[in-house]
């Protein structure tokens, strides 16, 4: 069939483009400087997997590393608790105030981030956590976002469930962690793949709060060579591959729940 | 009299669970946000002292070159981002069927989103580079001598627009793919019967019925440009081995004056008048997005 034929070239011509950037950093990060700098390019890489040790040498890469998956994995777990506690009684609870409360939430969903960080950052200063963990996790555990996700999520759950407890003499809390929380685990997932995506990727905070290099995370600590190692970019590839290959391993891992959470909620960070 | 006290459990209940969000957002959100907007009219002292200077700094703004300029290369660099969503499209389409390696192809097309944006920025630094770059030895190829890209003014913003386009088709792809699912079948099925191709069916059906998707990516793709930073910052730099590149003022943007006036030169009042700007900005861009969809967007 030719139609069948055509379209195939069609996507394969794209992937190549949306590919080839990295197959060019792969074959960089095994090549020597001199190789990588040759003109014109020689383009099969030779086997310099040093590269890789080197990027330990420049940067205090593994202690980056911990830092990185600490605050990821602490601002997802926070995320996760804190905001299907509110989403819960937002979405099933009654109380006074509830729709001034969630508006008041929604507010803090649509303001650019730039405009907490000033502050954020004072806040750090006066408490003494500039360039702790603490610093990188503690803001990020408190999601408008999430909330909204999840109240969404709760919202489309069937009640009989819920009610049929009630009867049975089950509070709001057993509710929440026995009944809700297990039948919510997609999108409790779409959040956690959202948050620890988000959390790894994330520069601005922590290049602002955490300058010492041994309290950095991966982003802001390759980002501080920029300039400074230019030419030795081989083991800059190697470097920023190492970095990105986590969270590209969660999303083969967990593509499916990832792409459907991104097109439910569709909110970019 | 025991319906209330019921009542009163379930709502002491809902602020528990409430507490630790509302506690967290309104110390690290909320009052931000009330400070930003005072310290916009304060002006900062070297070490860290501020003083009420009232519309000093917003006078500033609107006769600062730098940030003429900032803004000139961010509403370009929305603008011709904005070219992601046609192709996101196209690109939908094509996959939004039953094939073999659907999954792939989807696969592909998404790494750069999930990719750190870091790292992403400085691959595409070497592939520009002017002497070694991958890009300059293909051009070389077909006798072309590119330029030095990301250092020449005349292409450095462009330079930096592939990069996003690059980046956000996917993702624009899932959310318009998401989009396409839900449209009914059946609408294809009469359209084949009446004998339309698949391109007068995309034409015709597929384009005016995703228009709701399609509003609702532009919309975050517009505030999410306008806030552009990792990848300038790591392509340019900042500071004054970022100035000594002759394409500089062509590469910075808004969010990136910000950083250098809040965190580098310290002049945070001024820094928080630029934000209060950008937050103007983007609630502007969107009311007039909200204006315009009249015109094109066909709620079914």
């Amino acid at each position: 069939m030719p139609r069948r034929w055509l379209l195939h070239t069609v996507l394969i011509a794209a992937s190549l483009v949306m590919v080839v950037p990295f197959v060019w950093q792969i074959l960089t990060s095994l090549k020597t400087l001199s190789d990588a700098t040759s003109v014109p390019p020689s383009l099969l890489p030779q086997g310099q997997w040093a590269n890789y040790g080197r990027v330990f040498e420049l940067l205090p890469f593994g202690t980056q590393f911990l830092n990185t998956a600490l605050m990821a994995l602490a601002r997802t777990l926070g995320q996760v608790l804190f905001c299907s506690m509110a989403a819960y009684a937002f979405a099933r609870l009654r109380f006074p105030f509830k729709k001034a409360l969630f508006g008041v939430i929604l507010s803090v969903l649509m303001v650019p981030p730039q405009l907490f960080i000033i502050p954020q950052y004072q806040i750090m200063s006066d408490l003494g956590w500039l360039n702790s963990l603490q610093a990188l996790i503690v803001p990020g555990l408190f999601s408008a976002f999430g909330v909204f996700l999840l109240r969404q999520f709760f919202l489309s759950l069937p009640v009989e469930l819920e009610e049929a407890a009630r009867l049975d003499g089950a509070g709001p809390l057993r509710i929440y962690w026995s009944i809700v929380l297990p039948l919510a685990r997609p999108g409790l997932v779409a959040l956690a793949v959202l948050t620890l995506l988000w959390s790894w990727n994330d520069l601005f905070w922590p290049l602002v709060v955490n300058n010492d290099p041994g309290k950095m995370t991966l982003s802001a600590g390759l980002a501080s060579l920029q300039g400074q190692f230019q030419t030795d970019y081989p083991v800059l590839m190697a470097g920023s591959l190492l970095a990105s290959l986590p969270v590209i391993a969660v999303f083969v891992f967990l593509q499916r729940q990832f792409i459907q959470g991104i097109a439910q909620t569709g909110l970019k960070g | 009299m025991a319906r209330h006290k019921e009542r009163m459990t379930e709502a002491l209940w809902a602020y528990a669970f409430i507490a630790p969000t509302a506690l967290g957002l309104g110390l690290f959100y909320l009052w931000p946000v009330l400070q930003t907007a005072y310290f916009s009219f304060t002006e900062w002292g070297a070490f860290g002292g501020h003083e009420w200077s009232g519309v000093d700094n917003y006078v500033r703004l609107a006769s600062d070159p730098e940030l003429g300029r900032a803004l000139l290369n961010t509403f370009t660099y929305t603008a011709l981002g904005l070219l992601s969503i046609p192709l996101a499209i196209v690109f939908a389409a094509l996959l939004n069927r039953r094939m073999r390696g659907v999954g792939v192809y989807r696969t592909i097309f998404f790494l750069p989103y999930v990719t750190m944006p870091v790292a992403v920025a400085m691959v595409w630094r070497w592939l520009y580079n002017g002497d070694y770059g991958l890009i300059n030895y293909l051009l070389s190829l077909v006798g072309v001598d590119g330029p030095n890209w990301i250092a020449d003014p005349g292409t450095a913003l462009y330079a930096l627009v592939v990069i996003g386009i690059w980046s956000s088709i996917g993702y624009n792809m899932i959310i318009l793919l998401a989009g396409m699912q839900s449209i009914p079948a059946e609408y294809y099925e009469a359209a084949a019967l009446d004998g339309a191709g698949p391109v007068r069916q995309f034409l015709r059906i597929t384009v005016p019925l995703l228009s709701p998707t399609a509003f609702f990516v532009s919309v975050i793709s517009v505030i999410g440009s306008l806030q552009l930073f990792d990848l300038v910052f790591v392509i340019a730099g900042s500071g004054a081995s970022a100035r000594a590149n002759p394409a500089f003022p062509r590469l910075q943007t808004v969010v990136q004056l910000f950083y250098d006036r809040a965190f580098v030169t310290n002049d945070r009042g001024y820094a928080a008048a630029i934000v209060m700007l950008l937050l103007l900005i983007i609630v502007v861009l969107t009311a007039v997005q909200f204006r315009l969809q009249r015109r094109w967007v066909h709620y079914a």
